[in-house]
């Protein structure tokens, strides 16, 4: 097929010659939250794993989970699971092209950050 | 077909009608797990660190095994679509197969367990 030749052509600028904004690190962070979660949801599929194998097994896995660094990724899956849901919401209200001007997107981005830091106090709050 | 242009010899044959079913998947898994999301973080997190009898005997239960269960695998399964697309913008060539093959097979080995382990817990 034609054009899918290298050239020596110019690039349009890309990420490194922008200054950061909130609409550009909001979008990232969404990456970022979603896959990163990956982990923790292996921790917890491995938590159910050890529960359904034998009480044994269940204590290692609950202590792992349980342990300082366990609750340090538990913490962190929570926010990052909060942030990936409320800019998930942002991307299908998004997905009926409104909300898609400038003042608009910055105010629904500055309201899935701090949804986020108030639905994970609420949750480690209500769970503990 | 040599004086035709690639344009001119798609032109009519129409899309490969699955062009947006990657998307429309994604979107239909994450409304769903608005939903599931909500009720998973609070069953799985009040029942972290407590006893074994007490686990077994909470996802026993119809309402949180069935939640558990469609979290774990509907949230396996929009996984496997959002890392395929984070693979398909940063790796490219065969890194970009295999990493793609990779997290499809991990994707559907981590639902499985998890439907696996919550099966045998609830019958």
């Amino acid at each position: 097929m034609a054009g899918a030749t290298k050239s020596n052509r110019p690039l349009s600028p890309h990420l490194t010659i922008y200054r950061p904004q909130l609409t550009s690190i909001t979008s990232i962070l969404t990456r970022i939250t979603g896959n990163a979660l990956l982990v923790g949801s292996l921790l917890i599929v491995w938590w159910f794993l050890a529960a359904a194998t034998s009480p044994e097994y269940f204590e290692l896995a609950d202590a792992v989970i349980t342990s300082l660094i366990g609750d340090l990724i538990m913490a962190a899956s929570v926010w990052a699971l909060w942030y990936h849901l409320l800019a998930g919401v942002r991307h299908l209200i998004w997905d009926n092209a409104v909300g898609l001007d400038i003042p608009t997107a910055y105010k629904l981005g500055y309201a899935v950050i701090a949804g986020s830091f108030i639905l994970t106090a609420v949750t480690l709050f209500a769970i503990q | 077909m040599h004086y035709l242009t690639d344009r001119k010899r798609a032109e009519g044959m129409g899309s490969a009608k699955s062009g947006t079913a990657h998307a429309w998947a994604m979107k239909v898994s994450s409304v769903g797990l608005l939903v599931l999301v909500p009720l998973f973080v609070f069953m799985v997190g009040s029942m972290l660190g407590r006893p074994h009898a007490e686990v077994v005997a909470y996802f026993a239960r119809p309402f949180p095994a069935i939640v558990a269960a469609l979290t774990i695998v509907v949230g396996f399964m929009h996984f496997k679509d959002g890392a395929q697309v984070l693979i398909e913008d940063y790796v490219h060539g065969l890194a970009q197969k295999v990493l793609i093959i990779g997290v499809i097979c991990l994707s559907y080995a981590a639902a499985a367990t998890g439907l696996f382990a919550i099966a045998r817990i609830a019958l």
